[in-house]
């Protein structure tokens, strides 16, 4: 894939989501470039995961439109389930298979196998950091391993786009620490990322923010400027100014 | 193919992980099969019986015997009154209560019409029926007698007996119950542990929310739905394989037909009844909530509406016309065909259609359910 880097890779335009009378997400607008850590933050409700949910294909939209790696979400979601990484918040491994048996599942509904399969699961398996655990029963690991195998197993088919839906709920401050360093290390590596997180520290990492409130964008910069143009100290004082 | 592969390869180490589901699926159809195989008879026999005889004389003596002669009535109480008979009856002590009334030998060798009370319990209608049934044919059996020594007594020698019955009992001569119900039960237990089993193992995924992991990979809905239907095409398998076994052990159930067409009509009778199990974890959220509809839906219907019971052609018409959405009354009508009628493809095939129909019907409404996007 030859394209432009500052081509946007993922693009949504008015994308909103109507559930009965209760609209989830309203006209939202943003585009998201090649390599870019761009992250959704907001309360619980907000509508973060929903968004993430249309551009996975898991849910339809109402109305708008919104273009994954190229393709639209509406007309093409196989092509974009091939190009995507999804890891949430419940981090859906299978807990009663071990660290290799979900490594293996996982590359296979992707279509990995053979040496390729093999090379990710080496691969992923020191990224995770569990290397020597093949054989452990993914429902004994501690919940800051879950969440490295969980990602590990949404990278297996390298995917140039991955969407992370609240993945650091759950964990202790130095595992999400880590967990970040992860994030960054892959971004580096030219794969776009959108992440939504109701931590304001975590969103000091991201490239870009958009600030999601009852559905609405409200603001959509970096993180610097955010502070800067609301005159805040911090994020969390910028989102209190532009959510009231 | 490869996705496939994966779902099976993970569906058969998740079934490994878990003994204890494994054995429920195989174990408790082959406990019930026996329990119920036991429990449920439909043979009438040792029909509790009290006698009042007011005749007390040889002809009333040998009424008796050969009343008692057959498994079919033991003689509980001999009364003599008819106000002990009632309160027999009452308490349910007896089913039956014969009188034999004073003057009943002499008035049959004058030939005169002799009234024989015998007053039963209905309250279980079928064991009723069965009862005045025997009673018919003992009197008939008196009156044969009677007849003939009169008869030759005026010096007829009487060369015609008449209409005389010869039943010849095909297929079941023994007029055994557990050969009819056998069959039947092993459709209404293999309905339920296949509607079962696969609607938990798909609503675990989504109560896990793994299933949404699988959701945004590229695979297509018919690799995963195969993939989670096989394993359990082999444990059924399994499972119809140790129930025909017990069937066979504990009540004398051989197979008179072909094994490679019970295997095709079993195979068939699967589709249909996993094609179900899907659907119905497509509309369901909880496994609780996916148990309880898995259980109404396949053990009820199958019970009332297959014709495991209650014949088919004693319904009333409208329901007569639900019991064609109902997987094992094409089943279970198949297989007792095989097993004791050793019927052949010809006789079976509209049954064999029926579960085609089925399920194509349920698995192309489940694969439809199963759409990837909400």
């Amino acid at each position: 894939m030859s394209r432009d880097p500052s081509e946007p890779v993922i693009e949504t335009r008015d994308l909103s989501k109507v559930f009965g009378r209760f609209t989830a997400v309203d006209r939202v607008s943003f585009s998201i470039r090649r390599g870019e850590i761009f992250g959704f933050l907001g309360p619980n409700g907000a509508g973060k995961s929903t968004t993430i949910r249309m551009l996975c294909g898991l849910l339809s939209s109402s109305s708008g439109t919104a273009q994954v790696n190229g393709h639209d979400i509406n007309r093409e979601p196989e092509l974009i389930r091939e190009a995507i990484g999804y890891m949430s918040q419940k981090f859906s491994l299978y807990r009663d298979l071990t660290v290799a048996e979900n490594i293996a599942f996982f590359g296979g509904i992707y279509g990995l196998q053979g040496a390729r399969l093999r090379d990710r699961t080496a691969t992923v398996m020191t990224l995770a950091g569990l290397t020597g655990q093949e054989n452990h029963l993914t429902g004994t690991l501690s919940g800051a391993l879950q969440q490295r195998l969980a990602l590990g197993c949404a990278i297996l088919h390298e995917p140039p786009i991955l969407f992370l839906d609240e993945p650091t709920s759950g964990v202790d401050p130095v595992s999400r620490r880590e967990f970040w360093d992860l994030i960054r290390g892959l971004s580096a590596r030219g794969i776009t990322i959108l992440v939504t997180t109701h931590f304001m520290d975590e969103a000091e990492f991201c490239d870009r923010l958009g600030f999601i409130n009852a559905g609405r964008l409200i603001a959509l910069d970096t993180p610097a400027r955010i502070k800067t143009t609301t005159g805040s100290a911090t994020l969390e004082a910028a989102f209190i100014k532009l959510a009231t | 193919m490869k996705r496939f592969f994966a779902i099976l390869k993970k569906e058969f180490r998740q079934i490994r992980r878990d003994p204890l589901s494994l054995g429920l699926l195989v174990f408790v159809p082959a406990m019930l099969l026996s329990l119920y195989g036991y429990a449920l008879s439909f043979d009438v026999k040792h029909i509790r019986i009290a006698v009042l005889d007011d005749d007390q004389t040889p002809e009333s003596r040998s009424l008796q015997d050969s009343l008692f002669q057959n498994p079919y009535f033991d003689r509980i109480a001999t009364i003599t009154s008819p106000r002990e008979g009632a309160g027999l009856l009452d308490h349910g002590r007896v089913r039956a209560v014969l009188a034999i009334p004073r003057g009943y030998a002499r008035s049959l060798a004058r030939g005169e019409a002799v009234n024989l009370q015998v007053l039963v319990d209905a309250s279980d209608a079928n064991t009723a029926t069965t009862t005045i049934g025997y009673f018919d044919a003992l009197s008939d059996r008196i009156n044969r007698r009677v007849r003939f020594a009169a008869l030759t007594h005026a010096g007829v020698t009487p060369a015609l007996q008449g209409v005389v019955l010869e039943p010849r009992i095909w297929f079941n001569p023994e007029l055994s119950s557990a050969k009819f119900l056998v069959p039947g039960l092993i459709g209404l237990l293999l309905m339920l542990s296949a509607v079962v089993a696969t609607s938990l193992s798909i609503v675990r995924e989504k109560e896990r929310e793994t299933m949404e992991q699988i959701m945004v990979s590229p695979i297509r809905p018919r690799e995963l739905i195969l993939g989670k239907l096989l394993p359990y095409v082999l444990i059924c398998l399994v499972t119809m394989s140790m129930v025909l076994l017990l069937g066979y052990f504990l009540f004398g159930v051989t197979i008179r037909g072909s094994f490679l067409l019970l295997g095709l009509t079993t195979l068939l009778f699967l589709f249909a009844a996993l094609g179900m199990g899907v659907l119905i974890s497509t509309v369901t959220r909880t496994q609780q909530m996916a148990f309880q509809v898995a259980v109404l839906a396949s053990m009820l219907p199958a019970i009332i509406l297959s014709g495991f019971i209650f014949p088919i052609q004693n319904m009333p018409v409208a329901i007569q016309g639900i019991t064609y959405l109902i997987i094992p009354r094409y089943f279970v009508e198949a297989i007792r065909g095989i097993i004791l009628k050793n019927a052949s493809f010809i006789d079976i095939w509209p049954q064999l259609l029926g579960l085609l129909i089925l399920g194509l019907l349920f698995n192309l409404l489940a694969t439809g359910r199963t759409r990837k996007t909400a």
